[in-house]
């Protein structure tokens, strides 16, 4: 039906809207990361110790240990909703996988026969093959956050309740299992495969610490998937207009479940990694981390109204957090200040978007 | 194009619909003939709404058939409407104001293009092909520009734009013209008349009497869920149609 045009459109009332008004320069993303960049430049001068090796190497593995998690959360920022269960999931995958580790490690244990047997010592334990049993624990741990986001998103997409109300239930509900499976004494990796385990977790590759080499190729995925797959746009379109997402054939209960999905698998791994560094899954590791992450996703410029966000903000947000909370450190004022100033910056990141965002 | 013309695109026979007591459609019939611009009046309540959602697939009728094309058609959801060709556009516009113009008129329908096994969004093809809509319907809208920048007309124009992708034989506008300005007014009647020439028919349910005397062909008028009058435009005048929709004349 595409009829020949008469003549190309002429644009001669609507101007072309400026490079600097579009993009990355017009969102709250933009000004954060020049913030950033501000903070960077006053640390070096504040203190030599800021851009040493060591502490770049720390700062890189501390904003790791949230980041992941927040890639997560955004997804489901995006789309008009929230997850306040992440902390509590962190932990109890972090735990479930610890204990699967120690369970099929040990001679006798559940399940344990298949996986190890006795050196001829009598006294050591020995894969029956190296890395099946860390393969198998992470996936127990990423199982059951798996579980637990699809129960998030079919109580919120299918029930239509309130995301709110649902991920808080569940933030309690899995914090309680997980005290309940521990009895409230948490677990620790162990068996043959531990060794493994704590290379995957805190081990570094050429000096870049692991955990922040997984949240660059997570962020990746995740840019390509919001800008350039057909469930990013409709992930968009759930934030921007629910109603209309629906009228125009999305599957809107389908995506939803997904987020969560996503996001509570993303604080499952996060857990993992956690506890990877810890060296345990206390039974209240994590606890309210669930905050810092939502935080820093609204301060690299997810908006919780829904429809904006995106892998790069919640990174400069986990960023920003940490390089503030190191800087308070190296500059030797009392940690104390630290949950004070983040709520300083919470409020002046969309105190700066509301304004800007008047001045167009 | 003669011969399609005199095939009516959409036809209801006896269409009814109760909602428990409640009477909100009773034996209504009519038809649209393709390229045809039909405005569908009536007060509040008179039961335009309703019918426009059983022609859409909203709800199902109690009563009475729809023929679309010749063959009964039965929806049970609107992508059924919207699969045999049966295209809405909304009063709320059904736009996400954070997408582009480009993204919306391909929302829910994106084109992609295939990376081994990955299939990943066309974004050249989808903005090529709004822009070719747009040219089509005469608007000055930018493919890339956000929809929240956007005027009541350009959104209009995206809205529109999207009936256009799956060559809709039959576009149902719900009060088009509500909550634009008059310049907007004038490119959105402009954009019916597009959907016109190119054989597309179109249904215009409004509440403004000059709109629908400046573009339809016929005018249906509901009252109390009832078909009250459905007559060539040239034949009946604002006042006839206003006493039909008030009352004060009950049929013509």
């Amino acid at each position: 039906m595409a009829m020949p045009m008469e003549s190309p459109i002429s644009f001669t009332n609507i101007g072309k809207i400026r490079w600097w008004q579009r993009g990355i320069f017009a969102s709250q993303t933009g000004y954060v990361l020049l913030a950033l960049a501000v903070l960077l430049v006053i640390m070096h001068f504040a203190s030599p110790y800021f851009f040493t090796e060591g502490n770049m190497q720390n700062v890189a593995k501390n904003f790791s240990f949230i980041a992941i998690a927040t890639l997560g959360v955004t997804f489901v920022i995006i789309t008009g909703g929230i997850d306040l269960s992440v902390g509590s999931m962190m932990c109890f995958s972090a735990m479930i996988t610890s204990m699967v580790m120690t369970e099929l490690s040990t001679p006798g244990g559940l399940g344990a026969s298949l996986f190890v047997h006795m050196a001829a010592d009598g006294k050591t334990v020995l894969a029956n093959v190296p890395g099946l049993i860390l393969l198998v624990s992470i996936l127990a741990g990423l199982g059951v956050a798996l579980i637990g986001g699809l129960v998030n998103g079919f109580c919120i997409a299918v029930l239509g309740l309130s995301p709110f109300v649902t991920t808080l239930g569940m933030l309690s509900i899995v914090r309680g299992l997980g005290y309940v499976v521990s009895n409230g004494r948490g677990s620790f990796p162990g068996g043959p495969d531990a060794d493994y385990f704590y290379a995957l977790t805190s081990g570094d590759v050429l000096g870049v610490p692991a955990p922040f080499i997984y949240l660059v190729i997570l962020a990746l995925a995740m840019a390509v998937v919001l800008h350039h797959s057909a469930f990013g746009r409709h992930v968009f379109a759930l934030g921007g207009n629910e109603k209309a997402a629906e009228l125009t054939g999305i599957p809107v209960v389908r995506v939803k479940i997904e987020v969560y999905v996503i996001c509570a698998l993303a604080a499952g791994l996060q857990g993992i990694i956690i506890s990877g560094w810890l060296g345990s899954a206390p039974a209240n590791m994590a606890t309210s981390y669930e905050l810092n992450v939502i935080a820093a996703a609204v301060i690299g410029g997810a908006n919780l109204a829904g429809g904006i966000g995106g892998p790069l903000g919640a990174i400069v947000g986990c960023v920003l957090l940490e390089v503030i909370r190191n800087g308070l450190v190296l500059a030797q004022v009392s940690s104390y200040w630290q949950q004070t100033l983040v709520g300083v910056i919470i409020i002046l990141a969309v105190l700066v978007d509301r304004i800007r965002s008047r001045m167009i | 194009m003669a011969s399609a013309e005199a095939r009516p695109v959409l036809e209801l026979s006896g269409i009814g619909k109760e909602f428990g007591a409640i009477r909100a459609l009773h034996d209504v019939d009519m038809h649209v003939l393709p390229g045809e611009v039909v405005g569908l009046m009536g007060d509040n309540g008179a039961g335009k709404s309703t019918l426009v959602k059983i022609i859409a697939g909203n709800f199902r009728p109690s009563h009475g058939e729809i023929r679309f094309a010749g063959s009964a058609v039965h929806f049970n959801r609107p992508i059924d409407a919207r699969a045999v060709g049966i295209e809405v556009v909304y009063q709320d516009l059904a736009l996400a104001d954070n997408l582009t113009a480009a993204a919306n008129v391909f929302l829910g329908r994106e084109l992609k293009r295939k990376f081994g096994p990955l299939a990943l969004l066309d974004h050249k093809a989808m903005a090529a092909r709004a822009l070719e809509l747009f040219g089509e319907l005469r608007s000055e809208t930018r493919p890339d520009d956000l929809v929240k920048q956007m005027s009541g007309g350009q959104r209009q124009a995206v809205a529109i734009a999207r009936t256009r992708l799956s060559n809709a034989r039959l576009v149902m506008m719900d009060e088009p013209t509500a909550a634009i300005s008059v310049r907007q007014v004038e490119q959105v009647l402009g954009l019916i008349h597009r959907l016109k020439e190119q054989g597309v028919a179109v249904m215009l349910i409004s509440h403004r009497m000059p709109d629908v005397f400046a573009v339809c062909d016929r005018v249906i008028v509901m009252r109390r869920g009832e078909k009250r009058a459905d007559k060539p435009i040239h034949e009946t005048s604002p006042e006839e149609v206003t006493a039909l929709i008030t009352g004060a004349k009950e049929a013509a």
